[in-house]
């Protein structure tokens, strides 16, 4: 009888948090292509998500919170990998942990501060500009680089030299990575950890888009390496901010949470295989693209003229809540 | 000044409601939301009734039927250029905006009764919205935000006005049906149905029907909400469960 709702075809299911129905297909694929880029990156994917389900109609902070438990599922399924194959830092990926928590208390922080200022959205999205064209272009530069020496059939520069290193990697505190092949100080592992927890908070993402090319650039961390202890990093933090979400916000839908997981697993296994195939230039060369097309679509999203410049924002439903009141 | 013509109205509105009385009620006064709920609509109907003095009306009776689903707060913003970017300036809030607001006739609202009245009595979409008390007056410059509000909330099609939705199956019998998409929220609706003769108000009723989520969905809103703690970490550990279930599935040695 009623229109067939938006959010696309097949079977719809009504989904209990968010209150509305969803179609089943279109969120297990929306699941498993992110899954996919997730694997292969070593990346949450949640800056890929959380806007994709906004698009579908979702209420953000129900797409916020449910996501990290996407996140949360097909990271795990990528840290158990990487354990097997012995491509996690432990060690390494505690020292970020441990940073990033204290980061994600000053990020929530500031959170409430830019709501309260009333520019929430401009600093989230200027954040988003900012920070994706940066990492993003950076890495570009450096694969384009790669590849233009290797063409020219000079000799790709070795990965670490011996003694070639940044003078703040010599810092005291210096704490020896066998995984990471790393001997280095941890001050600047914290002041990088506190960053990304600090974002993490303020963006809602796992930050393993700044935490990749870090490693990989900064610390001169092995591929493989990189990627299962970024997804370990990935999957502490996740599990505290999905429990705080559900706690806080109430917003954490399960059932949109299962479907995406289901989707999301599988696209993380066939990702997680592709990226052990893919050259390791091409993995930056392609992390880099990605990371920079996000960018821009946010940049556009600032500049461009607004087809609709008014919008709509729900505080509160009144009624709702005294209706729920159990009797 | 204002005051006399309330009283006028109290007056016309006393002495009509003896004449003419109206009988309503919904097809359903709660509503269940299951796991294939994707939207309903409910009917509402009626009859007219008149005792024997009541002189017969030569214009004919006109129904509208006003639909307000539960009350939020709402804030519309407006983006403007600020230097090379476009952010979010202004915004005006809407402290008691129904989430589902709904107004069917039996003909155009301005052929049934006069734009004062209208404004008067909130007859319609544009009444309710334009009415004094909906947002804070700004002198002109809440007009764009109320506009605004109505034409997004129309876009997902919880605002409507539909000047054809009431049908007569008799002189005094009719039937109306509410459309209710399926991003209409949980809560209690209220159905306002008035009686219109000769563009006055002749009868008033109101009727209500709930929309409830039941079984899983709402035992999980329950859960979500009492047991929060719980109900994050049930979410977590299957999260983790499905990953290493994946990671096992999967698995190639």
């Amino acid at each position: 009888m009623a229109a067939p709702a938006k959010g696309g075809p097949g079977v719809q299911i009504y989904l209990p948090i968010a209150e509305m129905p969803v179609s089943v297909l279109l969120i297990l694929g929306l699941g498993a292509a992110v899954g996919f880029i997730s694997g292969l990156f070593g990346i949450g994917g949640g800056f890929l998500m959380t806007p994709l389900l906004i698009f579908l109609g979702i209420p953000p902070a129900v797409a916020v919170a449910t996501q990290s438990a996407q996140i949360v599922a097909s990271s795990t399924t990528s840290v158990l990998g990487a354990l097997r194959r012995n491509a996690l830092d432990l060690r390494l990926g505690a020292i970020l942990i441990a940073g990033g928590f204290v980061g994600s208390i000053l990020g929530v922080w500031f959170f409430a501060a830019a709501r309260r200022a009333g520019q929430l959205d401009l600093v989230i999205v200027f954040s988003y500009v900012t920070l994706f064209t940066i990492v993003g272009s950076l890495m570009l530069k450096e694969s384009i680089r790669e590849f233009w020496t290797k063409r020219r059939g000079g000799a790709v520069r070795p990965r670490r030299r011996a003694g070639e290193h940044a003078p703040y990697l010599g810092w005291p505190l210096r704490m020896r990575f066998y995984r990471s092949k790393l001997y280095v100080s941890v001050i600047p592992i914290l002041t990088l950890s506190l960053f990304i927890g600090f974002a993490g908070a303020l963006l809602g993402i796992g930050g393993g888009f700044i935490v990749v090319p870090a490693l990989l650039y900064v610390f001169r961390v092995p591929t493989t390496v990189v990627v299962g202890t970024s997804q370990f990093q990935i999957v502490c933090t996740t599990l505290v901010s999905l429990i705080l979400h559900a706690i806080t916000n109430q917003a954490v839908d399960i059932v949109l949470a299962i479907l995406l997981i289901v989707g999301g697993v599988f696209g993380a296994q066939f990702g997680a295989r592709m990226g052990r195939n893919l050259r390791a230039e091409l993995f930056r060369f392609l992390l880099a693209i990605l990371l920079l097309a996000v960018g821009l679509r946010f940049a556009l999203e600032l500049v461009v003229r607004p087809q609709e410049p008014f919008s709509v924002t729900v505080q509160e439903t009144r009624q709702e809540a005294r209706q729920e009141a159990r009797p | 000044m204002r005051a006399l013509g309330l009283l006028l109205i109290l007056l016309c509105s006393g002495v009509a409601a003896r004449a003419e009385t109206l009988v309503t009620s919904v097809s359903n006064h709660r509503v269940l939301i299951t796991s294939n709920y994707t939207g309903t609509s409910i009917v509402v109907f009626g009859a007219i009734e008149r005792d024997a003095q009541t002189v017969s009306r030569g214009t004919g009776y006109d129904i509208v039927v006003t639909v307000r689903g539960p009350q939020q707060f709402l804030v519309v913003r407006e983006k403007e250029q600020l230097g090379p970017v476009w952010i979010n300036r202004e915004q005006q809030k809407f402290p008691l905006a129904p989430a589902y607001l709904g107004v069917l006739s039996s003909r155009p609202l301005d052929e049934i009764t006069s734009p004062q009245l209208r404004q008067r009595q909130k007859v319609g979409l544009r009444a309710i919205i334009n009415a004094a008390d909906f947002t804070n007056e700004r002198a002109g410059a809440d007009d764009a935000f109320r506009e605004a509000l109505y034409r997004l909330k129309a876009q997902e099609g919880l605002y409507l006005e539909d000047p054809r939705g009431v049908t007569f199956l008799t002189p005094s019998l009719f039937r109306a049906s509410i459309p209710l998409p399926a991003t209409a929220p949980p809560g209690a609706y209220a159905v306002e149905v008035a009686l219109f003769a000769d563009t006055v108000i002749l009868a008033r009723t109101t009727t209500d029907f709930e929309l409830v989520k039941t079984g899983f969905e709402e035992q999980m809103g329950v859960v979500a909400r009492d047991w929060s703690a719980l109900y994050g970490l049930a979410t977590a550990l299957i999260a983790l469960f499905f990953g290493w279930l994946a990671n096992i599935t999967f698995r190639r040695d």
